[in-house]
């Protein structure tokens, strides 16, 4: 039984005895799905005047229309989304070296090129870009190492493993790296709590766990990891709102819902978790007057917590959500057309 | 968009005439650039050197996906920013611009991609850049793209002596910036500076024994230097690990290190460490060492013969964290009870889950551990 004995500063508080950062849920908080102010929220953003976020975002632009195309499908309502502007917007960003940027006028990364990638799987439009160049473009990222850069200047993070993989596989192209090598350094960045960071000895991160899963089951190498030592891991970021952090001693963030949760449901372990609890978070984060999700209750909220709120309310099994897929977080039906099933553990 | 491409020639004109202008343009582009934006911005427009350039609008492609509204000064550094950028202008009026950018908006990668295109081609001075970027970071402490600027910008010098100084400075507004541990890592490997770090983590430790960052930075530099082979260094830490767990036994990030350190040896071979952690029960209770215990016995049990005689009190153990102690994590600990009596047996036959079976044990004979 939780007794709240007192609340010091910033978030921590005094459970049986003991300091734990953590927030707590208000009674008034909401506790049921509001889908469609969800929708509306996204249908509607970046349409408002005066919207500085939406301005300063640009040089992600790529993945927010990502995030924002795929809680829309999985919530029934991509039609509501512009299609052939978007499929348009895509074709102007690729670069000559194939690359994809976030925006017109930026600059190409790995980021934004799978972001990218995944949309037009979305839209089953693949071939409006240059898919050639594209794998080029991916294939000379990779180093000596095994690693890949993010873009041409070389910053190394196993996030990028993962956009790498997961580009060529929904492209079909996987064959066209150094597969072993890849493998190779992901596994060189696992640690001794089971978990990965973003390069070699990097503290454990429920982030890059994510990508280093995903990364390992989409190249067939699952049976690598620790996955007691690591669902474990994982596990230990419930706290005892029911919310989820990214490493010990932090605070939930409704992105952590999807790291943590599917990198559990890679692993075969995501029963460890208190669904119910869990669920409670998540609905909490929902802001009831603008829809959209915060990272945590009370707070603004964005596309992208919108995105992976709505993601780990279906992996918890929402009925009113679509199945969505744990390794590229799009959904299943998408993946089933374009013909990949990616590992997971039972 | 082809606004742009009309302008190119009159642009790349005025550049090549006015070369003596263009100095007297740096200084002044360099005082409005001090100059507050509330006191007295002078925008682009009105600036007389800046008169050649068109601003090209942002384009979000043919039909707009959405409208955008800036604020103004924000519309016009940006908009400045990509007309330099079409016509691919390497200038000191360019580079000033990047800084105007970067202090909008930090996080935009291709305005940093174009600052150290400009560092290069104008060949400027690296130590500014430092003192520059340091600003910059103290400023935003959490975005990717500072951090891998300085990275380049120390590269390029093949200067690391004031990162660990700086990295400590950052450390000690937020000890748990992942940014900072990373470049601190990559520094250390990378120019082989190893001295004194045992002592920076024990400094952070004592601040805050429950910092994961420091505990992952111990194992970093222990891994790197003497290893953990040696047993002198491995009983070091183990007994400094249970000397923190003393001091604060909810502590996740110690117990995760002690497990860690003993993965390869085995828990079960280092001696006397179940009667140490055994003790430690009645005042340093926590889930964790209740995990720990489980483990611990797990490993005796495999390398041992294997009796569920000894599996009992840690089924036991499992059951109370299950309904009592560690309830939100129920499904975890009802698994290691399953797993425990499935390999070693109660007896009974245990209900079917969705978990895997856990691999079987070989047997070994000889010593058993007493119970607790």
């Amino acid at each position: 039984s939780l007794s709240l004995l007192a609340e010091s500063d910033d978030n921590n508080f005094i459970l049986q005895g003991t300091q734990v950062k953590d927030v707590i849920i208000k009674p008034d908080a909401p506790n049921t799905l509001l889908l469609d102010k969800h929708a509306d929220y996204i249908a509607a953003y970046g349409s408002k005047k005066d919207d500085y976020e939406y301005t300063l975002s640009e040089y992600l632009r790529m993945s927010g229309i990502y995030w924002g195309l795929t809680v829309m499908d999985l919530m029934g309502q991509l039609s509501r989304m512009n299609r052939e502007e978007i499929i348009e917007f895509i074709k102007s960003c690729q670069h000559d070296c194939g690359g994809i940027s976030a925006s017109i006028g930026h600059d190409p990364h790995l980021l934004y090129t799978l972001s990218a990638v995944q949309i037009l799987s979305l839209y089953d439009s693949i071939n409006v870009i240059d898919v050639e160049k594209v794998v080029d473009y991916v294939k000379g990222l990779q180093q000596e190492d095994g690693s890949f850069a993010g873009d041409k200047w070389g910053e190394i993070d196993t996030r990028f493993s993962f956009c790498a993989v997961a580009t060529l596989a929904l492209l079909g192209k996987l064959d066209e790296i150094n597969m072993d090598k890849a493998v190779e350094f992901v596994l060189s960045c696992m640690n001794f709590d089971g978990g990965f960071g973003c390069r070699p000895d990097s503290e454990s991160h429920a982030g890059q766990i994510y990508c280093c899963t995903g990364f390992l089951s989409i190249t067939g190498q699952l049976h690598k990891v620790n996955a007691d030592l690591l669902g474990w891991w994982l596990c230990e970021r419930q706290l005892p709102s029911g919310g989820l952090n990214g490493r010990p001693e932090k605070l939930p963030d409704v992105c952590y819902s999807w790291w943590v949760l599917a990198s559990l449901k890679i692993i075969g372990r995501i029963h460890w978790i208190d669904k119910a609890k869990l669920r409670s978070f998540i609905l909490a984060c929902q802001d009831e007057e603008t829809g959209g999700f915060a990272d945590r209750p009370g707070d603004m909220v964005d596309p992208f917590h919108t995105l992976f709120g709505v993601a780990g309310l279906s992996l918890l099994g929402d009925e009113q959500i679509k199945p969505v897929n744990p390794v590229f977080c799009m959904p299943e039906d998408v993946l089933q057309r374009v013909g990949l099933q990616p590992d997971l553990l039972s | 968009m082809s606004s742009v491409e009309e302008i190119s020639n009159p642009v790349a004109e005025n550049l090549e005439e006015d070369g003596v202008e263009e100095e007297n343009t740096v200084e002044e582009a360099e005082m409005e650039y001090e100059e507050p934006v509330k006191g007295g911005y002078i925008f682009y427009r009105d600036r007389k050197e800046w008169a050649d350039l068109e601003p090209v609008p942002q384009d979000d492609g043919p039909n707009p996906v959405v409208k955008i509204a800036y604020s103004e000064k924000c519309k016009y550094v940006f908009d400045m920013f990509r007309a330099l950028l079409k016509n691919d202008e390497k200038s000191e009026r360019a580079f000033a611009l990047t800084a105007e950018a970067i202090e909008l908006n930090a996080a935009n990668y291709t305005v940093w991609h174009y600052r150290r295109v400009l560092l290069q081609a104008l060949d400027k001075d690296l130590r500014e850049e430092m003192k520059y970027i340091t600003a910059i970071i103290e400023d935003q402490p959490k975005n990717y793209q500072v951090w891998h600027h300085r990275r380049m910008v120390v590269e390029w010098l093949n200067d690391p002596s004031e990162e660990l100084q700086f990295v400590a400075e950052i450390l000690s507004q937020d000890a748990k910036n992942y940014h900072a541990w990373q470049h601190r890592q990559w520094v250390m490997q990378e120019y082989k500076l190893w001295d004194g770090e045992l002592e920076y983590v024990e400094e952070l430790l004592e601040e805050d024994v429950r910092n994961n960052s420091a505990w992952n930075q111990r194992h970093f530099v222990i891994s790197h230097t003497s290893g953990y082979s040696d047993s002198a260094i491995l009983e070091r830490e183990v007994q400094y690990t249970l000397k923190q767990i003393k001091k604060a036994p909810h502590n996740e990030s110690a117990w995760n290190y002690l497990n860690g350190i003993l993965q390869d040896g085995g828990l079960s071979s280092y001696p006397g460490l179940l009667e140490q952690v055994t003790e430690l029960q009645d005042t340093c209770s926590s889930p964790y060492l209740t995990a720990f215990l489980v483990d611990l016995y797990e490993d005796i049990t495999k390398i041992y013969k294997k009796n569920r005689h000894h599996s009992k009190p840690v089924i036991k153990l499992c059951k109370l964290l299950a309904e009592e102690k560690d309830t939100i994590r129920r499904e975890y600990w009802n698994y290691v009870s399953r797993s425990l009596q499935n390999t070693y047996g109660s007896g009974d036959p245990v209900a079917s889950s969705s978990d895997p079976p856990p691999p079987s044990s070989s047997q070994q004979p000889d010593t058993e551990p007493s119970d607790p």
